[in-house]
């Protein structure tokens, strides 16, 4: 079973709410798919058991082929490359890695080599697998990382995959969401919260995922995100509410169920009521 | 016009917060929402007038024409981004696709060609000598550097105004936020005192010292953890970046924002400490 943390908004507690998740299950695996700004390695502090390099290629000019026909600089829908001195210089940084020059060059004057964007941690806390993706600064797209991240983790009813994505809605957060088998959204009780919360929620029914809100820092009077989900028919899968202590052991990394009980047992429940609804979408789709 | 672009790495420190009543302080007359994944700005600088609306057309996106397709493979081969769905009839999923062409260039029969695409929409405010540009990115899109790049396009095209423009930015450190810092005069960072706020601070400054930019930090809601606040001031002083103030967590700013209404517009704490963030930002960017 995969589920995916989304919220649109940032700062809305997608880290929080997948690092506890984790650590409540009996065996769990966390993914951190929010590669530009990590941070759930900050709260479960794993010893780092392997670590690889993610690259992409890139072209490289024999420029002693290479007669300036301009072909690779004309085919170039990315404006990678660009004439200098009647040579093609490449910028890296804007590179997608399609191929189209290597391909265009009647010459064959360009070969491909790796050029690290990044890389991928993979660690263990107490029952938590934990994989973390971390893209280089100034790189420019993390999706060759998180497919990396998610290409081949094993998932079973009893061993949750928890994968914590980036905000927005773009096609990095797609990428996150691709392989899940159920979204929980996190979303905050104000104007802002609400109007990124519509966006995810056109996102997970666009890519016609289950899913359910979680509604985090919840004060108490009116919240404009609890009645959005009210209007919509969506599923409230808990109430956290706006708590100072939770926020003060959120903001120095601590696990939150760790230090108690309430806590543990807010979020145990909230993993037991996903997995119920899991197995009830495998047996309407059955 | 110099241009001051508010960024802080990790998403929902208050950016478009403080974004709203720099604004209001220093009566801004140009100003735009970068943050087009999930763009909020419009939310609470209030304008009656509607905006001017333009689709923004990202990268073309290949399509096959399944009369022509002979099933061939080679679209499939040759494409590395696996948008090619192969089956009874060959099928591009745009989600996927990035719109290289190198489908269409390797085609022998010429079955797939490259068509234009929606990817977002963009909104133009103007009344007056007053320029607010924003836009909204089609779910599940790419291409949103670009479309940063156009909404900062349109507000210069459209300022009348010489002397400053706010940009709120997007979350982050990759495509948009690059694409956000080109033209910057400086950036003001919104940090966070918690363990991941710190840590992501740290990330958009280098990410936005590769781009050699001016970098001034400011705190928000400081007083949730005093101790990890005072290592944000700590940090800003051993790397000798200008630390322009901090504003205290305030349940009236929460009440302020859900009425559309920005933190200087009531009488509240976070609004008082606002200004004098304001104002030494200001005075950085200008001097």
């Amino acid at each position: 079973m995969k589920i995916a943390v989304l919220s649109g908004k940032g700062g809305t507690g997608k880290t929080l709410v997948s690092v506890n998740l984790a650590t409540v299950a009996k065996s769990s695996t966390y993914i951190d798919c929010d590669v530009e700004e990590p941070n759930g390695h900050l709260f479960f502090k794993p010893t780092i058991l392997a670590e690889k390099d993610v690259s992409v290629k890139i072209p490289k000019l024999n420029p002693k082929l290479c007669t300036g026909c301009r072909r690779c600089v004309d085919f170039c829908k990315f404006n990678a490359l660009a004439i200098i001195n009647n040579k093609p210089i490449i910028f890296d940084e804007v590179c997608h890695s399609c191929g189209g020059c290597v391909l265009v060059c009647p010459e064959k004057a360009f070969s491909e080599i790796d050029k690290s964007i990044g890389k991928v941690q993979m660690g263990k806390s107490g029952n938590v697998d934990i994989y973390t993706g971390i893209l280089n600064i100034g790189e420019a797209t993390g999706i060759p990382i998180i497919s990396n991240l998610l290409s081949n983790k094993q998932d079973t009813l009893d061993k949750p995959v928890i994968i914590d994505c980036p905000p927005g809605s773009s096609c990095i957060v797609m990428e996150s969401i691709k392989d899940a088998d159920y979204c929980v959204l996190v979303a905050e009780p104000t104007l802002f919260g609400v109007h990124n919360l519509n966006m995810v929620y056109e996102l997970v029914t666009l890519f016609k995922k289950p899913f359910g809100v979680v509604l985090n820092k919840c004060l108490d009077g009116d919240n404009p995100a609890e009645l959005f989900c009210i209007e919509k028919n969506i599923k409230i899968l808990a109430h956290i509410p706006f708590d100072p202590e939770l926020g003060k052991l959120n903001s120095e990394a601590n696990i939150v169920v760790k230090h108690s009980d309430k806590y543990h047992n807010l979020f145990s429940s909230l993993l037991e009521k996903i997995i119920t609804e899991v197995a009830n979408e495998a047996t309407t789709n059955s | 016009m110099k241009q001051l672009l508010i960024l802080s790495g990790k998403g929902g420190t208050g950016k478009t917060t403080i974004a709203s009543a720099f604004i209001k302080l220093g009566s801004i007359k140009t100003y735009a929402d970068c943050d087009v994944d999930a763009p909020n700005l419009h939310l609470i600088t209030k304008w009656e007038t509607e905006p001017q609306k333009a689709d923004y057309y990202g990268l073309q996106k290949a399509y096959i024409d399944k009369e022509v397709c002979i099933k061939c493979d080679q679209c499939v081969l040759n494409c590395r981004f696996g948008a090619i769905e192969a089956g009874d009839f060959y099928k591009v999923n745009t989600y996927s696709c990035e719109g290289c062409s190198v489908c269409e260039y390797v085609c022998p029969t010429g079955a797939i060609t490259m068509r234009p695409s929606v990817d977002g929409e963009m909104m133009l405010y103007s009344e007056k000598d007053e320029v607010f540009s924003t836009a909204q990115l089609k779910m599940g899109s790419g291409t949103s550097g670009l479309l940063v790049t156009e909404v900062k396009k349109r507000m210069k095209s459209a300022s009348t105004n010489t002397n400053l423009a706010i940009i709120d930015g997007s979350p982050g450190i990759g495509c948009p936020v690059i694409a956000s810092l080109n033209g910057a005069d400086m950036v003001l960072i919104v940090a966070e005192p918690s363990i991941s706020g710190i840590n992501d601070m740290e990330r958009i400054i280098l990410t936005a010292k590769h781009f050699d930019m001016k970098i001034a930090v400011c705190i928000n809601k400081y007083d949730i953890n005093l101790e990890n606040s005072q290592k944000i001031e700590d940090f800003c002083k051993a790397e000798n970046l200008p630390f322009v103030g901090k504003i205290p967590y305030d349940s009236n700013a929460v009440k302020a924002v859900n009425n559309g209404q920005t933190i200087v517009d009531v009488d509240c704490i976070s609004g008082t400490a606002v200004k004098s963030v304001y104002e030494k930002t200001i005075n950085l960017l200008l001097n």
